[in-house]
């Protein structure tokens, strides 16, 4: 690939923002994650029908002019709930996700960099937590904290973090052992600079990486939470509970499951364009291919 | 070596030891008063409701019950299953073999598909190859197990007659007849675990080809092939193996929805049914069982990264 | 490569051949849960009972009627109503060849009083003492007249367990039991199987047509239905309503529904607590006024297909005691909207609703919701996992809850516990003197009619003015088999008895 020389004096921000906006597929990416988003915002305005309205004349009726994804179980329409659904499901996937990250990484890399009984205990920990049974924590919170999607959130947070840890730990190892990182120590760079300026931008591709998979688990594990009683309350809809109900009704009511599936596919790429995206564009040896 | 070996595996019991004061702890968080859901239909009887908590010493103080469990536990006894009264470790011998087969088949198939897509799609970015195993990975991690599961069994048991529908027949009973069990649900966990694998694979890879080495073997005239294999494979192995670790382990404990669509009964099913239960000594003993795996897969990823990086052993 | 895909192909033939159904004699059975511990002293589920069928045989039993006949018992006689004499059929043996007579059964009898961990104390705690008085008779004093004790015989209570293998495994009895049934157990797999093989001694053995069967727990309904289609079971119980078009399309199943003893009620809070203190809790009206706005038969339709049948009391249309001119409530919008007038509520008036995590039950959620709020009700719903829900209700920490009762035989274990002061199922707290008394005189009272009269005095005040609680249907057990099977006889206890049953 050969990328145009660049000028002098740009910050890397703008080589960045530039060499994002060079990749269409990333792109193209974003304009669907902001389109979702927008959905989710708009919803009131976009949404062709009331998501809460039933009708028991037209209960599950296929795809039409009319209905365009059909109706659900209670005669619902499917495509506004599709609409409503996309905030519920977003800031699950998202919200969940971006606290993961935030907890999940800065312990990895503490372990990882420190190493002794730091790394032990975090470790330990992390591993223990791998082993609790998502459900337990999920009732356990949904009792204590009760039923709200920012509870749900939480949980999906918390359940989610150790795997960050334990990747954020690995890639932190393997980078200490590197020529530059040694160089820095031996400059007499401590451990948190060491960690924010030569490790964390090299770890920054398997973290995207797993945080735009982990997207898509974020909004699946919403629905088994809603029924629960954490998360999504009924009649409100999530993409999540809606695959759940339709459950039920594979066989009869194909659509109930397809549509909320293909929008959660839909926002899963979108959301891993976007990464792979901004992954080449933090690439701070991508220039000089 | 062999030291560090030692101390590793020396870390197994305080790991254990945390583990076993969160599930204490989380079960008191737990709503749901084990006693009435025991009860069942007969919960209307309150004499019944007191002799279930005497009996299962639900009225001490929980340090109380805590000290008498672990103190069995430390002796090798596990207690029994309060809703059927089998012992527990019975009930993890039983299912280990089933969740571990289950495990192994899944993540066999997902390493077989999961890494060489990923290689592909590294090494043919922005091609549709690439294209065509990104949007197959991501189809993989978007769709819920249970339809896929459904969809398998409504196609090649009902439709096609091929495979039976579900349940579970031990290898050493019938080597294919097992097989033909297990090959479905192994095939639909497989393919979620390999979505990101290959996602790892390509991102570590693309990362890796990058890379001054890389470069340089390239410039010093080596074959592409070798270059590819030698050096950025090497590296591009760190994010697999920690993820290939963890998500091994969650194929033994996770797999819930799965083992209930195929009922294919293994760790997963049989901690859910315990939690919905409130059958404690179940949750609490398979917990610990598959913390004991978990643990030691990550000394398994951990020696990996050693064999992977050289460099690391001296640290 | 392509000797690779001729490999698999191969593979697929061997598996496939494999597949196919293992012998004509051997029935196989899903089930929609797996079964708790199997000794009739400790266990407790429903589908348990379910299993038993197949392993114990009991003193009486039920027919199609719901009338009591004997099966293990010749016959029953009250010298007064307080002394039960019962004569039992000779040859009878357990599967671990000891002979069942009147001294086994009284051990059985005695066993659930003394086990630890009974639970079936509470169903024969009006049983004195029970007497030998030859091998095959007995005798058994009531503390005092009771009208369902001879009911409970029809069930676990009555099952006779080898004195034998029961003092030596105790209370592990249940991991090997040995009763009288017709099949004798072989094994146990937690969550995958329980297998039963032909008791070749069985006293009824002519009936028997099977050698073997097997229970499997298949929880998912569509699975359930899939092992079915595909011939690895012949027989799946409680099927969903949707299934039965599925099963009518296809030439090789049958469907059957049949009633259940049981009903799906909307228990209210009434004085368990802080939560009871609502307008909803204290007046009566406005509770009427929830009650009219719902459409049994709608919702009914739209969930179940309109399957079930709405009812306004616990007492399934097969049951002697339902009462017959108490029909269910018809929607009414305009009464609905003046009793509320009437109270004086500041609309919309907030109701919770908890509802175990359970699809249709949501979505029955779903459609009530929709309908009280056309009467001006906000209800909100509030999903839970049911353990977590039994001990919200039972301590008093719900206002309205969505909840099911499998049904019992005997008229008084549908109603008494629920709607009686004190009662152990009561969670709302409902408490009136004058439905205490006439639940206690049914208790008993052993003239049929007179007990009717009884239990149908109570529902009208419980149920028709106070409205403790709401009854929406009583279901159907929705029975789907393999058109190879024939002799399966549907009883509304919802027990799959092999007696009879063949296989093609």
């Amino acid at each position: 690939m050969n990328a145009p020389a660049i000028t002098m004096g740009e910050s890397p921000a703008r080589r960045a923002l530039k060499r994002f906006f060079r990749h269409k597929l990333a792109v193209f990416g974003l304009v669907v994650v902001v389109a979702f988003v927008l959905i989710a915002l708009l919803a009131p305005f976009i949404a062709p029908y009331d998501p809460l309205q039933t009708s028991w004349t037209r209960i599950r009726k296929p795809p039409s002019a009319e209905h365009w994804f059909g109706t659900d179980e209670n005669g619902r329409d499917v495509l506004s709930r599709v609409i409503w659904g996309a905030r519920a499901s977003l800031m699950a996937g998202v919200i969940s996700v971006l606290g993961a990250l935030f907890i999940g990484v800065p312990l990895g890399l503490l372990a990882g960099l420190i190493g002794g009984w730091v790394d032990g205990l975090i470790s330990r920990v992390a591993d223990a937590m791998l082993s609790v049974p998502f459900l337990i924590l999920a009732i356990a919170l949904a009792a204590f904290l009760g039923p709200a999607l920012e509870n749900a959130m939480l949980a999906i947070a918390i359940t989610a973090s150790p795997v960050f840890v334990r990747l954020a730990r690995g890639m932190a190892l393997d980078a200490k052992s590197t020529d530059w990182v040694e160089a820095a120590r031996a400059l007499g760079n401590p451990p948190w600079r060491i960690g924010l300026f030569h490790v964390l931008p090299n770890i920054i591709p398997p973290l995207l990486v797993q945080a735009s998979l982990a997207i898509a688990e974020a909004i699946i594990a919403e629905a088994s939470l809603s029924f629960l009683g954490l998360g999504q309350q009924p009649p409100a809809p999530s993409w999540g509970s809606m695959l759940n109900s339709a459950q039920r009704f594979l066989t009869q009511a194909p659509w109930l499951s397809i549509m909320p599936g293909l929008a959660i596919f839909v926002v899963v790429l979108a959301f891993n364009l976007v990464g792979d995206g901004l992954r080449d564009a933090l690439d701070p040896r991508a220039d000089r291919k | 070596m062999w030291v560090w070996l030692l101390r590793r595996i020396g870390q197994v019991l305080p790991t254990l030891f945390i583990l076993s004061i969160l599930i204490f702890g989380l079960q008191q968080l737990m709503p749901g008063d084990p006693a009435l859901i025991l009860a069942g239909e007969e919960r209307g009887d309150p004499q019944v409701l007191a002799q279930i908590r005497a009996e299962l010493r639900l009225d001490r103080p929980i340090h109380e019950q805590y000290l008498y469990w672990i103190g069995n536990v430390l002796t090798g006894d596990f207690g029994f299953s309060w809703r059927i009264r089998m012992p527990v470790s019975q009930l993890i011998l039983d299912k280990l073999p089933v969740t571990a087969q289950l495990a192994a088949m899944s993540f066999i198939i997902a390493v077989l598909i999961g890494v060489p897509a990923g290689i592909l799609s590294a090494v043919k970015r922005d091609q549709p190859a690439d294209w065509a195993a990104n949007a197959v990975a991501l189809f993989g991690i978007s769709t819920p197990n249970f339809w896929l599961g459904i969809m398998m069994i409504l196609f090649f048991s009902v439709e096609l007659g091929w495979l039976p529908p579900s349940g579970y027949v031990p290898l050493t009973e019938d080597f294919w007849q097992s097989i033909a069990t297990t090959i479905m649900p192994a095939f639909v966990l497989g393919t979620g675990v390999a979505s990101v694998l290959m996602r790892h694979t390509r991102a570590a890879m693309l990362t890796a080809l990058s890379q001054d080495y890389v470069r340089t073997a390239r410039a010093k005239g080596l074959r592409e092939r070798m270059v590819v294999w030698k050096h950025a494979l090497r590296n591009a192995l760190i994010p697999v193996v920690t993820l290939g670790a963890i998500e091994f382990g969650r194929l033994l404990a996770g797999a819930v929805l799965t083992e209930q669509v195929f009922t294919i009964p293994g760790f997963g099913k049989l901690i859910v049914d315990a939690v919905f239960n409130r059958d404690y000594p179940v949750v609490q003993g398979v917990v610990l069982a598959t913390a004991l795996i978990f643990v030691l897969l990550s000394l398994v990823a951990d020696l990996l990264y050693m064999a992977i990086n050289p460099r690391l052993r001296q640290a | 490569m392509k000797t690779m895909i001729r490999a698999a192909l191969a593979a697929f033939g061997v598996l496939a051949v494999a597949a196919a159904p293992a012998s004509a004699q051997h029935l196989r059975i899903a089930l929609k849960e797996d079964p708790d511990i199997l000794d009739p002293t400790l266990s407790r589920t429903f589908v348990g009972r379910i299993v038993y069928a197949a392993l114990c045989d009991k003193l009486f039993d039920i027919n199609e009627k719901l009338e009591i006949v004997p099966q293990l018992a010749t016959g029953h006689r009250w010298e007064d109503p307080r002394s039960l004499i019962i004569t039992l059929r000779e040859g009878v043996r357990f599967h671990d060849n000891e002979v069942m007579d009147a001294e086994a059964v009284r051990y059985s009898l005695l066993r659930h009083l003394t086990l630890q961990g009974s639970f079936r104390r509470s169903e024969i705690a009006d049983m004195e003492s029970v007497e030998v008085i030859d091998p095959k008779t007995i005798r058994i004093r009531l503390k005092g007249p009771s009208a369902s004790f001879l009911a409970a015989l029809t069930d676990r209570a009555g099952m006779p367990v080898s004195p034998k293998a029961a003092e030596a495994l105790g209370r592990n009895f249940g991991t090997r039991p040995v009763c009288t049934g017709p099949f004798r157990f072989v094994e146990r797999v937690a969550q995958e199987r329980i297998v039963g093989e032909r008791f070749p001694e069985y006293w009824d053995a002519r009936n028997i047509h099977l050698a073997r069967v097997t229970y499997l727990p298949i929880p998912d309904n569509t699975v359930r239905l899939a092992n079915l289609q595909s011939g690895a079971v012949e027989f799946a119980e409680r099927m969903e309503p949707d299934d039965i078009k599925t099963i009518q399309r296809s030439r090789n199943l049958r469907a059957v529904a049949v009633d259940e003893l049981g009903y799906q009620s909307i228990s209210i809070n009434v004085g368990n607590g802080e939560r009871a203190n609502t307008p909803f809790g204290r007046d009566a009206r406005i509770r009427r006024a929830f009650e009219l706005a719902i459409d049994r038969t709608a919702v009914n339709q739209v969930v179940y297909e309109g399957m079930y049948v709405p009812t306004r009391q616990p007492f399934p249309p097969a049951s002697p005691f339902h009462v017959r001119d108490f029909p269910p409530t018809a929607r009414d919008l305009p009464r609905a909207q003046a009793l509320l007038r009437e109270a004086g509520a500041t609309l919309p008036i907030t109701v919770e609703m908890t509802v175990p995590n359970n699809p249709d039950l949501r979505q029955v959620g779903e459609v009530i919701q929709a309908m009280v709020k056309e009467a001006g009700f906000d209800l909100r719903l509030r999903a839970m996992e049911f353990a977590s829900s039994l001990q919200a209700a039972a301590r008093g920490e719900f206002e309205t809850y969505l909840v099911g009762w499998s049904g019992r035989t005997d008229p008084d274990g549908n109603i008494f516990s629920f709607s009686r002061t004190g009662g152990g199922q009561n969670d709302g707290r409902y408490s009136n003197a004058e439905v205490d008394k006439l639940l206690d005189e049914a208790r008993t009272e052993l003239d049929v009619a007179k007990r009717q009269a009884l239990y149908a005095r109570a529902a009208r005040i419980a149920f028709g003015e106070d409205l403790h609680r709401i009854y929406l249907w009583h279901r159907k057990n929705i029975m789907a088999h393999s058109a190879r099977l024939s002799g399966y006889r549907p009883i509304a206890d919802g027990l799959v008895r092999l007696q009879g049953v063949r296989l093609q």
